[in-house]
């Protein structure tokens, strides 16, 4: 024993000690307590006590060695404790088994002397048992004789009554056929006609075998002529039927007479369908004369619908509602009625009869699948020439609800005639007219959505307080009345409100609409595909998506077709447009999407055109209008300086007086310019300029710097200064994109439109020559522009810049540069 | 592969004028013509050494006045056209000019300004000789160069008074010096030039007819069938012109949104043709359709002034814009060699001709090579060497002019 577990046997308490005790134990006898048990590596070493290799004397040897007395001493104590401990332990364990020993001995004697009593009783059961068998025996061998005598006599009995009968059945048969009982006629005979068959050979038999064949002859010639006759009542003639059939009728040509008979009717039903398409209101005419004299024709009573409130008012063709019901109360009802019965007769009964072996089942249901197909097709073909007619993008709830109508009643055909793909075509058939729906109503849209903007356009074009009425009118489509009444709306942002709100009311109510389609009570719209496909494909995507593409196409090819010219669109419908787009970007196309997404929960197996995707479309469309507006209203205005510039003689002129008329013109202009985009878009950011940048002070600010510059340029002894002085200028000016992009703001487009003209002037003032007085004339000009331009843009020192650009190429393009004193400059310009 | 930095050199004056000297192939070396009302105006003789990347100048004095237009003649290094203006103070002025350039740096020109009054514009076309010498005094001595500059020779006048003002003169494309085209107003002279270039007379004019002031904005000589055709533009059309009869052939109405600036003929491929304006676009058209153009670009934010077909490689376009940016670009699609440059199998080993296929199927696509913003004002022209077909000048209005070249990576994937 080690050091540690010796500590702790000494100290510890009693609990503990059993424990271990028990441990050691099962070590002993082999058992693992636990799987680190085994871990544990046996120990080699001869002075480990508990080890297997323990060497007593190696051990004693080595406590000797290492030990003082006083440690032998208590090691000896120690160990003489232990092994008493063990020894109380081992005497405890023997006494527990010894006591579970007894017990058991015990129980098996107890068990021992109830196994004898149940032997006994089981040989007295045994005894018994024979006994009875015995018995039984004997009573059956005495009852052997009576039983065999009477079997025979009832035997006898039978004989004779079958061959009473057989004499009998001549007369019988006559008297059923007098009567018209065939029925009762023919299973007499059935019942007959094997015996006589077989005996035949007798001529007593051979006698009645003829007669009652001559009778069965004539009795199948009368079931012929009353099946060929038609006349008969549904019951009459499945009995009929029934009958020729026991008589080994050939089955296969009572199908086909069957079905003959019942496709005169049906196609009478068709033909007063077709009647009703004609889409002229003669031909509705025609088809009311028509229709009586073809039913008469098909002579047929099974026409048992009351035609006559059916028959369409002369003046008007029937609704689609109205159509289908008609095709679904003749064709559709009487189709299932056919169905039922011949089923009945040919499949049903056969099957439990012995002519199920003759396969006529399986033939007859072929007849019948090829009729049904072929009359269900001529069906379906009508129903879908009547839903094509149905052009008008109107009330679409009368069509769903035909639809429905059409597709329920299918359902019964469905039910009859479980293999038929009828109710698949059918199924197609409301596909097809669905998606053509959505094509209809995505067309109508855009088509809306033309002539919204042309509206608009008329707006625009039309001064504002002589407008038209019915600016944007409804487009005539089928929210018609909503707008139409209203004052025209003149202003840009009225334009814009009620645009857009017309766009988005159509929009909502082309969904409405086409969300009947969808609603729970019609039957179609559990089918997969109106839960899926149609849902996510049909109106998320080549509707609702289809149109917001429809619309920013539109847009961008304003900016394309017009061409560079300034073209045919009105300034302010583009930038009236791109704020669309761009509110389409930031709200309106995210909300029409929920919007679909809410009413049309579907199940989205198909991936769609993302929310981001399309905003980012729109935010192009309305990035691309904005610059296009910019550039065409910068072309404007550099048309005008650039002709102003190319068509004087600026070498010969006279000395400025006046600010030149076109340049009010440009600042009247950009005036306008600025109060149009005002209305749409927002202020923007400027570069912090200081809030008193009045007139006053801006004009000191540049003048005290157009002296300097003016004052460099001019000493005429250094044209390299002049050229230094704009070249470091230049170069902390940072450079300066003319066309490009601008932001969505107020301010970013006026920069915009501001730069484009100023640079064109620019380009223009180098292409001349002036002579003094044009050098000053440009001076009082550009000076006139800084008053103005200055707070139109984010930045005003690009206008500075771009102006000193211009004063100076003058300057350099001077013959006789002599500028302008500046006061005289801002006298002249504050004159106006 | 780092490439060369550009090579920016700047004149004292405003510039607007550019060219190749088209019968040098040895040397690379630029004309510029300078622009300025108030001092003789001078031609710079910009030589490149390409080696060492110096410039060498030389200047050539231009009494005569500001140039619009430069042109130098394909046979005869010393020969060339200028557009001019002229204008009574600035005659007068010439009459002093030696005295004000020995006087540069004083103050003494105001006198003179002084004494301009009643002034009008003339433009005029003329064409010039260059002294002989020119390239031996430079040498002796660079620095003087400024200060006793050499004068160009006159050869003659192209001026006919019927015609109004010339703004451009084209001399024939690859021809003996013999012709030229001068656009004026809104006629096309053709002149013969005998007599080694000391006479001038028209045989043949073209004029377009319309309403309004119609006026040649710019042109260009076709170097194909036989020299036979021109185009030019004005306004916002191209059109074509047969030089044998002097009749239109084709008419590009609308070929840009604004005023067409510049054309070019495509070098290798007879009916291409590109052109620019003020629309910011540069277009290139197939003559034989001219409802659209076959492709256009819209890389520059301001009005294009120059485009300019590299001569060898015609898929390098290079264009000049008032956004003071120079723009070359990769037109591959359109251009002579559409797959790349198609190399002789006997020309590569077996593994580069494995590394040839890996290349012909990726075929370049049209892309702007580089943009190249070295100038800060408005650079209105830009022309290829004649003598490398790599390296290219760009000149912009306040005098700088920045030789560059074509990247080195395009260049090997060009060659390659």
């Amino acid at each position: 024993m080690d050091g540690e577990a010796d500590g702790s046997a000494s100290v510890s308490e009693d609990n503990g000690r059993r424990r271990r005790v028990h441990g050691m134990l099962k070590l002993y006898y082999g058992l693992n307590e636990e799987g680190k048990a085994v871990e544990q590596p046996e120990s080699l070493d001869p002075c480990d006590i508990n080890g297997p290799h323990f060497d007593p004397e190696v051990y004693l040897n080595k406590l000797r060695r290492e030990c003082s007395l006083a440690e032998l001493m208590d090691q000896e104590t120690c160990m003489v404790k232990q092994i008493r401990s063990l020894d109380s332990d081992m005497q405890t364990l023997v006494y527990e088994n010894y006591n579970k020993f007894i017990s058991a001995t015990d129980t098996i004697r107890k068990m021992k002397n109830d196994f004898k009593k149940m032997e006994d009783e089981m040989d007295c059961l045994s005894a018994n048992m024979a006994a009875i068998t015995d018995f039984s025996a004997r009573i059956s061998g005495t009852l052997q004789d009576q039983h065999t005598q009477i079997t025979k006599l009832s035997g006898v009995h039978t004989l004779l009554r079958k061959l009473q009968f057989l004499f009998e059945l001549p007369a019988r048969l006559n008297k059923c056929l007098e009567l018209q009982a065939y029925s009762q006629a023919v299973s007499s005979h059935r019942r007959a006609r094997c015996v006589l068959q077989q005996y035949s050979h007798l001529p007593s038999f051979k006698g009645i075998q003829d007669d009652c064949h001559a009778i069965m002859d004539k009795l199948a010639q009368e079931l012929r002529q009353k099946f060929r006759d038609g006349g008969t009542s549904a019951k009459d003639l499945s009995e009929c039927v029934e009958l020729l059939l026991q008589l080994d009728e050939p089955a296969e040509e009572l199908c086909d007479k069957f079905l003959s008979h019942a496709r005169s009717r049906l196609e009478s039903d068709l033909q007063g369908l077709e009647a009703e398409i004609r889409p002229y209101p003669s031909a509705v005419k025609d088809s009311s004369a028509q229709r009586p004299s073809s039913t008469a024709a098909a002579g047929s009573p099974a026409d048992n619908s009351p035609n006559s409130s059916v028959l369409p008012s002369p003046t008007s063709n029937t609704d689609i509602l109205e159509f289908i019901d008609r095709g679904c109360n003749e064709f559709v009802s009487s189709l299932c009625l056919v169905i039922t019965s011949y089923q009945e007769l040919f499949i049903n009964h056969a099957q439990s009869g012995e002519l199920a072996s003759k396969n006529i089942p399986q033939m007859a249901n072929g007849k019948l699948h090829a009729f049904v197909d072929d009359l269900a097709a001529r069906y379906f073909s009508l129903v879908e020439r009547r839903i094509q007619e149905e052009k008008s993008v109107g009330d679409n709830s009368l069509l769903v609800r035909a639809l429905d109508r059409f597709h329920r009643r299918l359902q019964a055909v469905a039910k009859l005639l479980p293999g038929s793909d009828v109710p698949n075509k059918g199924t197609e058939i409301v596909v097809r007219a669905a998606t053509e729906r959505v094509k209809q109503y995505l067309s109508a849209l855009q088509s809306f959505y033309m002539d919204s903007l042309t509206d608009v356009r008329q707006a625009l074009a039309t001064p504002r307080l002589s407008v038209a009425g019915g600016a944007v009118a409804g487009g005539g489509v089928h929210l018609g009345g909503a707008a139409s009444g209203r004052d025209a709306p003149t202003s840009l942002p009225e334009l814009l409100s009620s645009l857009s709100a017309s766009i988005l009311n159509q929009i909502k109510s082309v969904l409405a609409s086409v969300h009947l389609f969808t609603a729970k009570d019609i039957t179609f719209s559990n089918k997969p595909y109106f839960k899926g496909e149609f849902c996510s494909q049909g109106v998320r995507e080549s509707l609702v998506v289809s149109f917001i593409k429809f619309v920013c196409q539109s847009s961008r090819q304003f900016c394309e077709s017009a061409g560079d010219k300034g073209g045919s669109t009105p300034p302010a419908l583009l930038l009236l447009l791109s704020r669309l787009c761009l509110d389409y970007e930031t709200s309106t196309i995210s909300y029409i999407l929920t919007l679909t997404d809410e009413q049309f929960l579907a199940q989205h197996h198909s991936p769609v055109t993302p929310v981001t995707s399309l905003c980012t479309e729109a935010r192009e469309a309305a990035q691309k209008l904005l610059n296009h507006y910019v550039k065409v209203q910068g072309l404007i205005i550099s048309q005008m300086l650039r002709k102003s510039v190319e068509t004087r003689d600026w070498v010969n002129t006279i000395e400025p007086r006046n600010v030149r008329a076109v340049m009010k013109r440009v600042v009247e202009d950009t005036t306008s310019i600025d109060v149009q985009v005002g209305l749409l878009y927002e202020e923007g950011v400027r570069k912090a300029h200081s809030s008193d940048s009045s007139k006053r002070t801006f004009s000191v600010y540049s003048s005290s710097r157009q002296q300097a510059r003016y004052a460099a340029s001019y000493t005429p002894s250094a044209p390299m200064d002049t050229n230094l002085l704009s070249n470091i200028h230049k170069l902390f000016s940072e450079r300066i994109d003319i066309f490009s992009s601008v932001e969505f703001n107020k301010v970013s487009v006026m920069t915009g439109i501001i730069k484009i003209s100023l640079k064109t002037f620019l380009e223009c003032v180098r292409l001349r020559t002036f002579g003094r007085y044009g050098l000053q004339q440009i001076q009082v000009d550009c000076h006139y522009l800084q008053m103005y331009l200055w707070r139109f843009v984010s930045d005003e020192n690009l206008v500075h810049f771009l102006l000193d650009e211009i004063v100076g190429s003058s300057a350099h393009r001077c013959l006789d540069p002599a500028p302008m004193e500046q006061s005289v400059i801002e006298v002249i310009c504050e004159r106006g | 592969m780092e490439d060369d930095a550009p090579v920016i050199y700047g004149l004292e004056f405003q510039a607007r004028a550019l060219t190749a000297q088209t019968a040098e192939t040895d040397a690379i070396r630029f004309l510029v013509g300078t622009q300025s009302l108030k001092f003789d105006n001078q031609i710079h003789i910009i030589d490149f050494d390409d080696e060492n990347n110096i410039i060498n100048k030389n200047v050539l004095l231009h009494q005569a006045g500001e140039i619009w237009h430069i042109g130098a003649s394909p046979a005869d290094k010393a020969v060339l056209t200028t557009c001019y203006n002229k204008s009574e103070s600035h005659c007068f002025l010439l009459s002093l000019a030696p005295f004000i350039a020995s006087l540069l740096s004083l103050s003494a020109v105001s006198l003179v300004i002084t004494l301009a009054c009643d002034s009008r514009v003339v433009s005029c076309a003329a064409v010039w000789r260059m002294p002989s010498d020119w390239e031996t005094g430079s040498h002796e001595s660079p620095d003087d160069s400024a200060h006793n500059p050499q004068t160009l020779e006159l050869l003659c006048h192209l001026d006919d008074s019927a015609h109004g003002s010339g703004c451009v003169v084209l001399w024939e494309p690859m021809g003996d010096g013999k012709r030229v085209i001068s656009l004026a107003d809104n006629h096309a002279l053709l002149w013969d030039l005998q007599e080694s270039s000391t006479q001038a007379t028209v045989s043949s004019t073209a004029t377009l007819e319309g309403k309004g002031q119609l006026k040649f904005t710019s042109g260009k000589w076709s170097p194909h069938h036989n020299c036979s055709q021109l185009a030019t533009a004005n306004d916002t059309s191209i059109r074509g012109w047969d030089l044998r009869t002097m009749s239109q052939i084709y008419c590009i109405e609308n070929a840009h949104g604004q005023l067409v600036r510049d054309l070019d003929f495509n070098p290798n491929r007879q009916y291409y043709l590109a052109s620019c304006g003020d629309d910011c676009k540069v277009k290139f058209w197939d003559v034989r359709n001219v409802q659209e153009p076959v492709k256009t670009l819209e890389e520059h934010s301001h009005w294009v002034w120059s485009v300019r077909y590299n001569h060898s490689h015609d898929q390098l376009v290079l264009t000049a814009s008032s956004d003071s940016r120079l723009i070359l670009s990769n037109m591959v699609s359109i251009s002579s060699e559409p797959f790349g440059h198609l190399v002789d199998d006997d020309e590569l080993s077996e593994g580069e001709d494995n590394h040839q296929d890996d290349k012909t199927k990726e075929p370049l696509k049209d892309s702007v090579v580089s943009t190249y913003e070295e100038h800060e004002d408005s650079v209105y022209a830009a022309e290829w060497s004649s003598a490398d077909p790599w390296l290219f000048a760009s000149l912009s209005y306040d005098g700088r002019l920045v030789i560059n070249r074509v990247p080195r990576a395009l260049k090997y994937r060009i060659l390659l």
